[in-house]
């Protein structure tokens, strides 16, 4: 194992510094920023809505959509010409998926839940920082959720397996796999998972495991932000 | 062995326990996994005998027959006007439920009504899909003209009225307001100017501070107070 | 809050709005951050009221165009985020994403507010472009004001990336702290015209309500640097002089705001 000791100095299951608000945009239903290290996830939920275009409504339960922008600004190199990119289509698809499981909208046949999320800054762990600041939103909008979904990126670099990798791990000159993943806080179900890089079976289990760690960690903090807001001492709102 | 893991009134996020056994029965807003009961909402606790439910601190209004609300005219059809409930369904308000008077077949509707008018109406009739019909036939429905509207959370409209009538009842005596509260969470205030700004701050006080304690008396104190 | 359009403007009739404030009034809080993304070369995020906007300044080394050969660029670009309203959509930016951006430009560029030709590196062939992007995060009136308030307070804080005096490269990760070579503090003020009478700073509700509104772009001496006409109602030459004064009046108040802000 060349990778002993990580560039930031951080424990194997040491996550970056975290921050996390509940209602930070007024017209929105529901809202939360997110901050793990120096990517930063705002996300606005409005719903349930009226479904546009009508035709994908669906009469039986309402739906999910999720839409993820990067800021132009918030790239580590040159500025992210605004638009919709591949890769921010793809994000928002499986957003979507790693947070309908726990989401219930039985109760608003024809309607949309709309969850945007707009990243004013960015340093690895975006969709995962996206999924997190997501889920505070939606608990915060008040749309029925069976658990909350909890998203940080395990890994492993140059054989050691690690939690919340940074961009310089990323992209560490030497074998690496960045695993994205969302895990269900009481069952601890997965509902996002990707993968890019490299990785045996044994440790992309280990990386699994830790994941569970991992991914609690997230949660301490989105449970504090949405009881911070209802705080018997917050007498000055 | 059952076991209540949490305490009255306390603030609990989706999906975090509520108890352990099974002795105890998921009301609203919870739900049991085996033999555990969950929450399904961000809200309060709330415990009644055996039964745990949920009170919800946000989220969206279920359109319910009876229920009195505010609506906005979106649309005129030729059978009457489609209004917007400020929820993802869209309600119809038929001619002949608009007043008590004949309706002559050509007359312009929009005289009665006009695209953009607010209107305190009653909801008649909810299908499976959540189309709502209404009325403003009944005493106490009708146009809305002058003073403002404002929206809070429709989950908050409880404690804005208070128990039978008695916080909206303290709200209008301390600032000399006409106040209509929608269950959708759209109230409507008509007074003097500076009693309406004292109406709407009020009621945006308890929207802020509904899930605390001793809210009756922190609203005396804040109405009796400020200028 | 939602209301009859009539009630805002009798009551603007007699000199008074909905939140206690006077006709020339701007909303509290006034917020001012800077350096709130560490990706961008510069970058704010302005509240005002219950609005709240966020600019970001990237550059970016290119080849100048054919007819200004020794001068950089810049660009302003605005996104009316759905995240901010639910009135607003997804998808390229609408027209009123689109005056927004050029009002802010115009203001910058034509009041050569930024030296371009400071700008070049090397004629014909290298120069600094700068562009800068607006977002919406919370619409609860007045955008374009507190956009353009945004903007200034990132492109005053902005700095130079680190280029490789070899390879020519760009560091983004690193700063220099070389600032932008900003000659004038240019800011939009817009004024609305409500039942005849002048309203600065409006709420959505009173956004609905206008007949007419004038931005006035200016610079820290009250020169007029940008002008935009909206709304359907007509202005006389007399109205359009009282908003002007008032505009330059507004503008003066926000960037001592600014100021106060940038030293703490």
């Amino acid at each position: 194992m060349a990778y002993t000791k990580r560039v930031d100095g951080r424990k194997i299951d040491e996550l970056r510094p975290m921050e996390a608000k509940a209602g930070v945009i007024k017209n929105a239903n529901g809202s939360a920023s997110f901050k793990i290290g120096k990517t930063w996830a705002i996300a606005g939920v409005y719903g349930p809505r009226e479904v546009v275009p009508r035709f994908m409504a669906n009469p039986r339960h309402g739906i999910l959509r999720c839409h993820y922008t990067m800021m132009p600004f918030s790239g580590s190199g040159e500025r992210i010409k605004p638009g919709r990119s591949r890769r921010a289509q793809e994000i928002s698809m499986v957003m979507e998926q790693s947070l309908a499981p726990v989401v219930d909208l039985s109760a608003f046949p024809n309607s949309v839940v709309d969850i945007f999320v707009e990243l004013p800054q960015t340093d690895a762990g975006t969709r995962c920082a996206a999924i997190s600041a997501a889920s505070i939103a939606l608990a915060d909008a008040g749309i029925p959720m069976k658990d909350m979904v909890s998203s940080v990126a395990v890994g492993q670099v140059d054989g050691m397996v690690v939690a919340d990798l940074n961009y310089n791990e990323e992209a560490y000159p030497a074998i690496v796999s960045d695993i994205p993943v969302a895990m269900l806080h009481n069952t601890k179900e997965i509902t996002l998972l990707q993968m890019d890089g490299e990785i045996s079976k044994e440790d992309l289990l280990k990386a699994l495991e830790l994941a569970k760690v991992a991914t609690e960690k997230v949660y301490q903090l989105q449970v504090k932000a949405l009881k911070e807001k209802y705080a018997v001492n917050n007498e000055d709102n | 062995m059952s076991e209540l893991l949490v305490q009255e009134r306390s603030v609990v996020v989706p999906g975090e326990s509520l108890a352990q056994g099974m002795d105890f029965l998921p009301g609203d807003n919870a739900y049991r996994e085996k033999d555990k009961i969950y929450s399904k909402v961000l809200g309060l606790v709330s415990v009644s005998g055996r039964v745990i439910k949920i009170t919800p601190l946000s989220g969206p209004y279920l359109p319910k027959t009876e229920d009195k609300i505010i609506a906005r005219v979106m649309d005129i059809t030729i059978s009457g006007w489609r209004c917007d409930t400020a929820t993802a369904y869209t309600a119809m308000l038929n001619v002949r439920d608009a007043t008590t008077r004949f309706v002559k077949k050509e007359e312009d509707l929009s005289q009665i009504l006009a695209i953009g008018d607010y209107a305190v109406v009653k909801i008649v009739n909810v299908t499976s899909q959540n189309l709502i019909d209404l009325t403003m036939k009944e005493p106490g429905l009708r146009k809305i003209t002058g003073g403002r509207i404002i929206s809070i959370n429709c989950q908050k409209v409880p404690r804005v009225i208070g128990r039978q009538g008695s916080m909206i009842t303290l709200i209008k005596d301390k600032t000399g307001c006409d106040i209509t509260v929608g269950q959708n969470g759209l109230i409507w205030i008509k007074g003097t100017l500076e009693g309406e700004l004292k109406a709407e701050r009020a009621i945006k006080h308890i929207e802020a501070k509904s899930h605390l304690e001793g809210l009756t008396e922190k609203m005396e104190k804040f109405l009796g107070e400020s200028a | 809050m939602i209301v009859n359009r009539e009630t805002i403007a009798e009551l603007a009739k007699e000199n008074k709005r909905l939140d206690d404030r006077s006709l020339t009034e701007f909303r509290q809080p006034i917020l001012v951050e800077t350096n709130i993304s560490w990706t961008a070369e510069g970058s704010a995020r302005v509240q005002i009221g219950e609005t709240v906007v966020m600019a970001g300044v990237k550059l970016s080394i290119e080849k100048p165009y054919n007819d200004t050969s020794d001068e950089g660029g810049i660009m302003v670009n605005a996104e009316l985020s759905p995240i901010a309203s639910p009135e607003f959509e997804t998808g390229p930016p609408g027209i009123k994403a689109v005056e927004l951006a050029r009002v802010v430009d115009r203001g910058i560029r034509e009041a050569k507010a930024i030296d371009l030709k400071k700008l070049c590196i090397t004629p014909g062939e290298k120069a600094w472009f700068v562009i800068v992007d607006i977002i919406s995060i919370n619409d609860g009136g007045n955008l374009l004001d507190v956009a353009g308030l945004a903007v200034l307070a990132a492109l005053k804080t902005a700095r130079f990336p680190v280029v490789d005096p070899e390879t020519g490269a760009i560091d983004y990760k690193q700063k220099t702290d070389k600032s932008l070579p900003l000659t004038k503090e240019p800011l939009p003020i817009t004024i609305y015209k409500v039942n005849g009478v002048l309203m600065v700073d409006p709420t959505n509700e009173e956004e609905k309500a206008y007949e007419a509104r004038l931005t006035v772009g200016s610079d820290a001496k009250g020169t007029i640097s940008a002008m935009q006409k909206g709304g359907d109602v007509p202005l006389t030459i007399e109205e359009i002089g009282k908003m002007v004064d008032l505009a330059l009046e507004k503008a003066s108040f926000l960037r001592k705001e600014l100021t106060k802000a940038l030293k703490a």
